[in-house]
Order: C-alpha cells, then structure tokens, then sequence
C-alpha cells in the first residue's frame, strides 16, 4: 500500500486484477450487467481477468458461451435490446473478425438506425497486441477496425488505475465500447487510485516534457516513457501522452501539446498503413500546421501479417525505434 | 432418371439436388412445383376444405368467428397495402419494396399468435406481421422511399426493426429471449407475464451460420423462441436445392429442437402451429422451429426479374394455393362470413390504400443535420464539430444567393 496524491491509500494490484475489480464493482452497482464470453466462467477466463466472478454473481451474470463470436455478439446485442448491459470477452484480437458483421452492421448502427430509440450499451473487450510469444491470430492490434466504424467509441488501457476505472466508464457508457486491454501487461502492477480523475474520452498527459511529442496507448505507453526516461539522460525531453480513447481522440490535449513542442511521433503496434497513426497526423498537420517543425512521423508495426514470434521483437516498436522517430523528427 | 421421378421419390417437396448435380443442362423449366410433402400439416385446403386435425383443433375451436373474419380481413389489407406500396415504387415514389405476395398467411397466422408481451424479430418483407403488431404501415415505407433506416421504436409494438443482413436478427431474438430468462418471464404460468420471441427469417437464412448459431444457443439455454422459416422456395434466384439437402424443418433435429413443417399459405394451420410453439416457450419447454411452406409469388424485390430463372407454370400452379381464396370459400361455406363483409372489407382495403398513398407523398425528407443525431447515445466532438461544418458549408450556399 502506498500514498496517494489525494492522501488516501491505494492498492498496487496487476492490471489483469484491476479490471477483474472493476467488473466486480460494476457487476455490484447495476444488476443488468452481466458478463458473455468464452471460458469465462468456471475457468475464469484464458487470462484469468473474470476469475471468480462466476461463482459470486451465479451463471445467469456470467454466460460461459457456446465457442461462435458471431453469435456472442448476436445474443449480447438481444440481451442489449431486452435491458441489459453485456460485456463481451473476445478470448483474443485475431478472434473478433467472425463477430466483425454484428459489431458493424449492428452494434455501431441500432441506436441510428432507431432514431435513438434503442440503445446498444455494450461493452467489447478484445485482449490485443503481441509480444506474449503467441501462435498465429494471437498478438493483432485490429483497433482501427473499429475506430475506422461511426457508432463506435474504442478505448484502450494502459495501467491498471485507468483500467479498472475505464471498464466501469466503459460499461456505465450508453454507447457501444470496445475496449483494447494490452495482453502483455496484464502482469504490470500499478497504484489504483479511489476516484477516476479523467473522463472516458480523455487522453492523459502521463510525462510533462518541452521537445516532442510521444503520442501512445495500451502496450506501447510503457515503452514510450522508458524511451522518455533514456531520452532524457541524453538531454531530451519528451512529453508523452497516453490517448486512453482511440476514438473519439482528446485533439485540445493533442493538440496543446504538439502546439508546445512542434514535433511528433505516434507509437502504436499496429501497421501504420491506414492505422491510427495517420489519421492523428492528419489531424494534428491540419490543426497544428504553423507549429510543426517536422512531419509527424509514425513508429509502428510493419505492413505484414503479423510475423511467426520468434520475429516479433523485430516487428514490434521498441524503445530504440521510437528514440530513433524521435531523433528524425529532431532532426528533421 | 428425369426431374420429375426425383421429385416423386422426395415426397418432402425439396431436393432435387442429385439431379441437378447430374444434369448440367438443367434449366428451371424442368424444375417441378414443390409440395410440402406428407408431413407438412395442413387444415384448410386449397379449396377451401376443413381438414380435422386432432392435435390443432382444440386451437382452432377456441377462435370465434369474429376471430376468423378479424383472419381474413388482416389478409385482404396487408395484401392491399404490399400492392400499394408495389405502384409507388412503380411510379417513384419508393426507391424499393420487398413485396409479401403469397405470404400473407404465413406471416398473419404467426402474427397474430403473438401474446401482446412476446417480442417479434423480423427480416424486411414481414409486413404482415408489423400490420399484426400494430406498426403503422406507412412507417414500414420510410426505409424503401430513403428517408431512414426504419425509425419505430421496437419497444412500442414489441416489434424490432426489419433487418437486412440475412440471418443476424434470429440472434438477436435469442439474445432477447435469454434476456427474458433472466427476468424471470418464463414458466411462471402467469399468461400476462411469460413471454416468448419469435425469429422471422428465410430459406435462403437457413444457410448462413448466424441460423446455426442461434439454434445453438437457444438449444443450449433451453430459451423461449420460435423460429419461423417462411420457406417461400426462392431466395432471389436460387432455389431451396441450392440451400439444403434436407427438408428445413428437419434442421432443428441436430439442433435438439422439434420442428415441423405447416402449410403457410393455410392462415388457420400456420396459427395454430404458431399458437403452440409459442405457448410452450412461454410455459418453459424451450425453443422450437416452424418452418412455413410457402411461396414469394412476386419478384424478390422490386429490382428482381423473376423472369430468368423460374417460369410462370410454377407460378399458376401456386396460384391455386392462395391463401386468401381458401379462407373465403370456406367462411362462406360455413356462413361465418357474408357477400356484406367481403365488400366492407374490400371497401376498406381501398380505404387504405389510398390513405397509405397520401400519406407517403406527404413523407418529408429528413434535414441534412439528422444524420448527426443519433450516432452516439451520449455526447460526442466528432459529431458536433462535423455537424457544424456541415452547417457552414450549407450556409454558404445561402449567403452565395443574396
């Protein structure tokens, strides 16, 4: 147990624990959540992240469904429409795409297509990103899939303070959520404050620096703020910024930010070609243009499928290529 | 071996798959009118004869005549609003319409089988059951004239929106009755409170896997819902041997569910089958699936040319199915229904017709900023910032003119 800035304690639990908690209180305060997912049950899922909740809150509230994504995402969207709040498991990233046309077509689309009359409260929780050393389909950042899709909101964690507040912003949301948890640091173990501090659709300015800009989420925050760190030893500071929403993007702190340092660089494990990387850079060329001193520039994934493992530390953005990104923006 | 000796040795009126896998000359006029088979219920004939049905009748016995006539008129209006809306997208009006044409006993029997709580999900040519569900017809114009994507409230009929991806609503209707389960609105035996769902799809639905999966699912949780195949033996071009080997209703064996096959142009048949499904997912036994043997006498659209892979023969002979005629014949014959009562019913099926023209004229487009509206449930910058350089551009426009 540590201090807190507010003065209260804060337990230091792993991420996969802090969401597992978050659930808990959701589950807790609004009995029409309920939780649908494979092997989510009496195994507690494959990452452990429901662990126990079936036993506590009985089968009814937490659905060990039949192995069919489409029809996980088909039956939570009846549940939806009957009053309920499901949260979905997607056991994996590279597990979504059979469950693709409901989260589309339907999800995205109910509350428009109703004129407002019906609402989709679901949330969509997709364990995603590489580095876990994984078989194919295991390690996929899809988050512009659904970014890319107007209906949707897309967020994603990054420690276990925002993710245990996150999930339960996410679920109390009215609108559909999907929500990307950084599989390889379910481990990581952090502080979780008592009170959220940032609303749902905010990014989180999570290093103050004057240099560059480092704009990063889920699995690459912690990456950005070692290169940070070592950046700085080299007399370089750099301000990074956790976006926590991938869509809608926070643009007034993006755009604060780049305004101040005039340099940046966008981190994420996903291919660049079309990711999100390129339309924040859009963005920020057309609300930043007289303060830019480089082209914003993009460290990601490669434009390959996703390499067998014992390649991904070369796919995968790292410290040395974002303090490389950083060193061509400087540079520029 | 021809078609036609296939067709005699597959009495269950589907799968001629064999001969047309062995015949590649094959061409839809050797193909024969299906029947529905020996096990396909039925308890009105075409012409108009009462067949006794042991098991049904005691359904039957309880509707008065009043009910049965109530029967006859729901058929002779939805068929009446389904031509209407077929003449206002002959003359522009609609951009597209799905028409019923021949399934109008199917989709009133089943509709009005419907407890006021139980919850339908349909496809987009249900308009018989919106008619039975209380749905203003002219709302169901809105989607096919452009000026939304459908726009009820299902909550106010218990009617979801019609939905255009094959298949995908009979998972939501499982969703919805898994939700009932959870509330406790199964088995209580209280005939205001239980409620069952009903799954309206096709037969071209039985292929794709979101069929699959709701059977499972509702198999699995044992949910209240009845899955309603309106096989109308065509999904636009293809016919049923290109979308199953096995007579549909025999699906929901593997599934564990019973199924039974009912003459959907016998708007009596189709009720009572309908009635007891229902009344048994209410009462807790579980889902069931009724597949309705029928037939889309029209084209798939009003963008379909039927024309090219299928020939009139077929259609004449199902012609002399008509569920409509049957009906008639048999409410006179019976003297529950008189010369007076078909032409009030005529009269007010003109009635309607013309008010559902009206009032389709009278549809206005939507403003441009409707878009914006109901995106997002809850506020959302991309829609405001766009919503306002949508404003600007267009009064840029306006101030371009002065």
């Amino acid at each position: 147990m540590t201090q807190t800035t507010a003065g209260t304690t804060a337990p230091t639990t792993t991420m996969a624990k802090a969401i597992t908690a978050g659930l808990r209180a959701a589950m807790e305060k609004d009995p029409k959540v309920v939780l649908m997912g494979e092997d989510i049950g009496r195994l507690g899922g494959v990452f452990r992240v429901t662990d126990g909740l079936q036993k506590d809150f009985g089968e009814d509230r937490v659905i060990d469904t039949p192995l069919a994504e489409a029809g996980i995402l088909g039956t939570a969207i009846g549940m939806a429409l009957r009053g309920y709040r499901p949260v979905v498991e997607i056991q994996f990233d590279g597990f979504v795409y059979p469950a693709f046309d409901h989260i589309v077509s339907q999800v995205a689309k109910l509350h428009a297509r109703s004129l407002g009359h019906v609402i989709m409260p679901l949330v969509i929780r997709i364990p995603f990103g590489g580095g876990i050393g994984a078989v194919e389909h295991h390690s996929e950042s899809n988050e512009a899939y659904f970014a890319h899709t107007a209906g949707l909101r897309v967020v994603s964690c990054s420690n276990p303070h925002d993710a245990h507040w996150m999930i339960q912003q996410a679920i109390e949301t009215d609108d559909p959520v999907v929500f990307y948890e950084p599989k390889r640091r379910y481990w990581d173990k952090g502080e979780v404050g008592t009170e959220p501090a940032l609303g749902l659709g905010d990014a989180a300015v999570v290093r103050p620096g004057t240099d560059v800009t480092v704009l990063a989420y889920g699995p690459m925050v912690r990456s950005s703020l070692q290169a940070a760190q070592a950046a700085e030893e080299e007399g370089r500071s750099l301000e990074v910024i956790d976006l926590r929403s991938l869509s809608p993007l926070d643009l007034p702190t993006i755009v604060a930010s780049v305004r101040k340092t005039g340099r940046v660089v966008v981190v994420h494990e996903a291919p660049t070609f079309l990711g999100l990387g390129a339309e924040l850079a859009a963005q920020i060329t057309q609300e930043c243009f007289y303060s830019l001193q480089a082209p914003v520039l993009r460290v990601g994934g490669y434009n390959v499928p996703y390499p067998p493992s014992r390649l991904e530390e070369a796919f995968l953005p790292d410290l040395d290529r974002i303090l490389d990104g950083v060193d061509k923006v400087v540079g520029y | 071996m021809s078609d036609n000796d296939v067709a005699l040795a597959s009495p269950a009126g589907v799968d001629h798959h064999e001969s047309r896998a062995t015949s590649p000359d094959h061409t839809a006029s050797h193909r024969p009118p299906a029947d529905g088979g020996p096990e396909m219920v039925q308890v009105l004939t075409p012409e108009g004869q009462r067949v006794p049905n042991p098991d049904l009748d005691p359904i039957l016995d309880e509707l008065s005549d009043e009910a049965l006539r109530v029967f006859y008129r729901d058929l002779v209006l939805v068929r009446r609003f389904d031509a209407e809306a077929t003449a206002l997208q002959r003359q522009g009006e609609l951009g597209l319409w799905a028409s019923l044409l021949g399934q109008e006993a199917a989709q009133v029997g089943s509709g009005r089988a419907l407890a006021p709580q139980d919850f339908a999900f349909p496809t987009y040519r249900e308009h018989g059951v919106a008619w039975c569900r209380g749905v203003d017809p002219v709302n169901l114009l809105g989607m096919f004239r452009g000026v939304n994507h459908g726009g009820w409230d299902p909550k106010a009929h218990n009617f979801h929106l019609y939905t255009i991806i094959i298949g995908a609503q009979t998972l939501h209707a499982t969703g919805y009755a898994m939700g009932v389960q959870r509330d406790g609105a199964v088995g209580t035996g209280d005939p205001t409170r239980d409620t069952a769902v009903i799954a309206y799809f096709g037969d071209g639905a039985t292929s794709q896997g979101d069929v699959s999966e709701s059977l499972v699912f509702a198999g699995v949780n044992n949910s209240p819902v009845v899955f309603f195949c309106q096989n109308n033996q065509w999904a636009i071009s293809e016919p049923n041997e290109k979308q199953t080997r096995v007579p549909l209703y025999q699906r929901a064996s593997g599934f564990g569910l019973p199924g039974i096959r009912v003459d959907g142009n016998d708007v009596l048949a189709v009720y009572a089958v309908t009635r007891r499904a229902l009344d048994s997912a209410r009462a807790g036994e579980g889902p069931s699936f009724v597949e309705a043997f029928t037939y889309r006498m029209g084209a798939h659209t009003t963008s379909d040319d039927p024309t090219r892979y299928r020939v009139s023969a077929e259609v004449e002979v199902w012609k002399h199915r008509d569920p409509i005629e049957r009906l008639k014949v048999w409410l006179m014959h019976e003297g529950k229904a008189d010369r007076a009562f078909l032409d009030a019913v005529a009269a007010e099926a003109d009635a309607l017709g013309a008010s559902v023209r009206e009032r389709c004229l009278a549809m206005p487009d939507p403003d441009g900023t409707a878009m914006f509206d109901h995106v997002y449930a809850e506020p959302h910058p991309v829609m405001e910032r766009e919503r306002a350089e949508f404003l600007a551009y267009e009064a840029g426009f306006a101030d371009g003119g002065n």
